[in-house]
């Protein structure tokens, strides 16, 4: 089962490595990986989308927990309700008879276009996984030049 | 130096102290008496400072493997954090097999490596490795101190999370300007860590559970690992099994935990396991296991292990729990702590009749040791290898340290030396690493100085670090080594035997050394004994003798270790005896023994 974690780390040298190190040391999955400061410049949060049984996710946790650098570990599942969002850039092509379709799927996704050339445009799409693979999808069939995404991060939803 | 005269009028507050100065100070305020090192060019600071003190002595190896697993010996030996200082570069990376051996067995360790100025760092300069990376899959925790100012603090923490929770190594790298250059020197009072907060006390309402548990249990079975003896809980363990008259069998780590030859032990469990520990763990309905991870040597093929018990599962380390075995009732805490609070319920618990509540699964307990008691076979003129341990346990009235090399010699040791005392037998169970129990052993002598303490080795793993001959001899210590000379690699031996059809590929010894002539090279004494009738002797020669004995017992070259269980089989499915061929004790028979 896919998961979304949450990690709060100290903001210190090697920390990402020390994550990332733990995911291949002990052959578990990273799917993505998201990771910038808070707003308390000295901590770090990541996200972390994961897979694995009950029992590798209970270790996945269990694991982060005990790098020194972890400050806390949520692991969104159960009853959390959480907000998950990514940001991805998609150029794709767009030539005369299809610029109009571009626009229009853009605007139905209420995404933005960032950049523009004759025959391309770069759209940028913020919204959870399942907006993001209906834009992508109904996108394809003009021709997706490159894609960039942040891979999602996560917050849990205020009570 | 000037900041040195004025740290020894006291007043160290305020001086201004060189990094180097400031790493001999915090050692001595964690009480270190002994480091185990080997100098180089970006350690010329600090050796220069250790040279003008008197308060921490400095064992020079001869190699740093040598210098982390001595300080490892050191440090099981006597509870305390082992310390150890080397080098940059190759100093630092010879050290990583010793690291990773006190990884695996959770031992507290300090090590601290010479670096490359922080300004040459990332430039490929001489003599630099990046230890930071290649050790953090196998430390604890590590750090780069990037600033003199940090080095205190970073010392501080180190020997805090090396020495609590579930023990471990911690690395720290030193740059050589940060052992050049001054701040001043404030040793901070405490450690205050957000993301390492260990819990100690185990949850009440889980060790009632885990209560109730063991008094509705019929045949419950303790299963004590080394997390037992990390966490000095051996006084609290035999509590808690004398009065409840419960058995208890124990992994590889956790032997002395219980007394080797008390009434209740079953010895070792597992692979080399005895056959009453064993089939007990396939019929108990209750296993209490304390500080120990279920290791695949311990359980054979997981799926069929214990496959009639509940699992009652106390340790520090919450990724012990559940990891590679279901758990009823999980206790994260310290071994010691909860083996008290339990002991105080069942203070209050009255007119349980624990002396005959589990009668019958004693005496069946008792049948199988009546029938596959460990023995072993000796053959007319060779010295069977289990002998020379049962001697070296007999002379030394079993009080001996014991340490060991990995192969057939560790499990001998294991199977037929009956430990009384936690942090009496050192080995290297997790890793398994071949050149561990002779610097083990020279760390031990280091720190328990009036105790007599045996290596058995074996003569291929001796050799990986008998380089050390010359550091046991420098300091006069009276270690012994006793070497089971089979001339094999024995233990892959045993396995090409059984499984490959004694196609004996690559290891086979048989082009020496003359190991007497080689520790008399060393300065230290060497014997050879090939007759059964000698080995008292020799012996209680090594253990009279003031210097270094190195005994080489020719053994019988192709004797096994039995009982065993094949990698990947069940833990009842066991070859018992020494025989050539593969003769496993059929399945129906060791359910008429079962009954
Ligand atoms: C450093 C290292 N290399 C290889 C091994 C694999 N290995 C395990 S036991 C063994 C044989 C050890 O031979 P010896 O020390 O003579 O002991 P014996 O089994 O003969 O008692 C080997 C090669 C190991 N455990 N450690
Ligand atoms: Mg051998």
């Amino acid at each position: 089962m896919r998961h979304t974690i949450s990690v709060l780390v100290e903001n210190k040298f090697g920390v990402l490595a020390r994550v990332a190190g733990l995911f291949s040391g002990r052959g578990f999955n990273i799917e993505t990986l998201n990771v910038a400061p808070t707003l308390d410049p000295a901590f770090s949060q990541m996200t972390i989308v994961t897979s694995g049984d009950d029992r590798i996710l209970e270790q996945i946790t269990k694991q982060l927990n005990k790098l020194i650098n972890v400050i806390k570990v949520t692991d969104y599942a159960g009853d959390i309700t959480y907000l998950n969002r990514e940001l991805v850039l998609i150029k794709v092509t767009a030539k005369s008879e299809h610029r109009a379709e571009a626009l229009r799927i853009t605007d139905i996704f209420r995404a933005k276009v960032v950049d523009s050339g004759p025959t391309h445009y770069t759209i940028e799409v913020t919204g959870n996984p399942a907006k993001i693979s209906g834009v992508i999808e109904m996108l394809r069939p003009l021709g997706i030049k490159s894609i960039v995404r942040t891979g999602p991060v996560a917050m849990a939803r205020e009570r | 130096m000037g900041s040195q005269d004025h740290a020894e009028k006291g007043n160290l507050k305020t001086m201004k102290l060189s990094g180097a100065e400031i790493f001999v100070e915090c050692l001595k305020r964690e009480k270190v008496d002994t480091i185990f090192g080997y100098p180089g060019g970006v350690l010329l600071n600090i050796y220069d400072v250790l040279h003008q003190q008197r308060d921490i002595r400095h064992i020079l190896t001869k190699h740093e493997q040598g210098a982390v697993h001595a300080a490892d010996g050191y440090a099981r030996a006597s509870g305390k954090p082992g310390v150890v200082l080397v080098t940059s570069g190759p100093g630092a990376t010879n050290t990583v097999t010793g690291i990773a051996t006190a990884f695996m067995d959770s031992i507290p360790l300090v090590i601290f490596t010479g670096q490359v100025p922080m300004s040459m760092i990332g430039n490929d300069a001489f003599q630099e490795a990046d230890i930071v990376g290649i050790t953090r899959p196998c430390t604890k925790h590590n750090y780069l101190v990037s600033h003199v100012s940090k080095l205190a603090s970073t010392i501080k923490e180190a020997f805090h999370i090396a020495t609590h929770g579930r023990p471990g190594p911690v690395l720290i790298d030193l740059p050589k300007d940060v052992t050049v250059n001054q701040t001043d020197f404030k040793y901070p009072a405490r450690v205050e860590l957000k993301g390492f907060k260990p819990n100690y006390e185990g949850n009440l309402q889980q060790i009632k559970r885990a209560l109730q548990a063991i008094k509705k249990a019929e045949r419950p079975l303790l299963f004590t690992g080394g997390g037992v003896i990390l966490s000095n809980a051996a006084n609290e363990l035999r509590k808690l099994a004398r009065k409840t008259n419960i058995p208890v069998t124990s992994s590889l780590m956790g032997l002395g935990a219980f007394p080797g030859d008390h009434p209740l032990f079953l010895g070792m469990l597992g692979m080399h396991g005895t056959y009453a520990a064993n089939m007990s763990i396939q019929n108990t309905d209750l296993i209490i296991a304390v500080g120990a991870r279920f290791d695949d040597r311990v359980t054979g093929r997981i799926e069929s292990f214990a496959p009639k018990a509940g699992i009652v599962h106390f340790d520090i380390d919450p990724t012990s729990i559940k990891k590679n075995i279901r758990v009823d009732i999980p206790v994260v805490g310290d071994c010691a702590n909860v083996l008290k609070q339990m002991n105080r319920l069942l203070a209050a618990e009255r007119g349980i009749p624990w002396k005959k509540k589990h009668a019958d699964w004693l005496a069946q307990i008792d049948a199988w040791r009546k029938a596959y008691p460990m023995t072993y076979p000796e053959r007319k003129g060779k010295i069977a290898p289990q002998y020379v341990v049962e001697q070296i346990h007999k002379l030394t009235k079993g009080e001996a340290i014991i340490t060991t090399e990995v192969g057939q010699n560790q499990m001998w040791a294991a199977q037929f030396f009956r430990f009384k005392h936690p942090r009496q037998f050192l080995s290297s169970g997790g890793l398994g690493t071949m050149g561990y129990g002779f610097p083990a052993a020279i760390g031990a002598q280091f720190a328990c100085p009036d105790k007599v303490v045996f290596d058995i080795a074996g003569d291929g793993s001796i050799q990986m670090n008998i380089q050390e001959l010359a550091t046991a001899v420098q300091h006069r210590l009276p270690v012994n080594v006793a070497i089971l000379d089979n001339r094999f690699l024995g233990m892959v031996r045993q396995w090409q035997q059984l499984f490959y059809e004694c196609r004996y590929s690559s290891t086979c010894l048989h082009s020496g050394p003359d190991f007497v002539r080689l520790a008399e090279a060393y300065g230290a004494v060497g014997l050879r004994i090939t007759e059964k009738e000698d080995v008292p002797d020799a012996i209680r020669e090594a253990i009279a003798t003031k210097n270094t004995v190195l005994l080489d017992f020719i053994i019988d070259r192709e004797a096994n270790v039995m009982p065993m269980v094949p990698a990947g089989a069940s833990i009842d499915e066991m070859m018992l005896d020494d025989g050539k061929g593969k003769k496993s004790l059929p399945k129906k028979q060791a359910d008429k023994i079962t009954g």
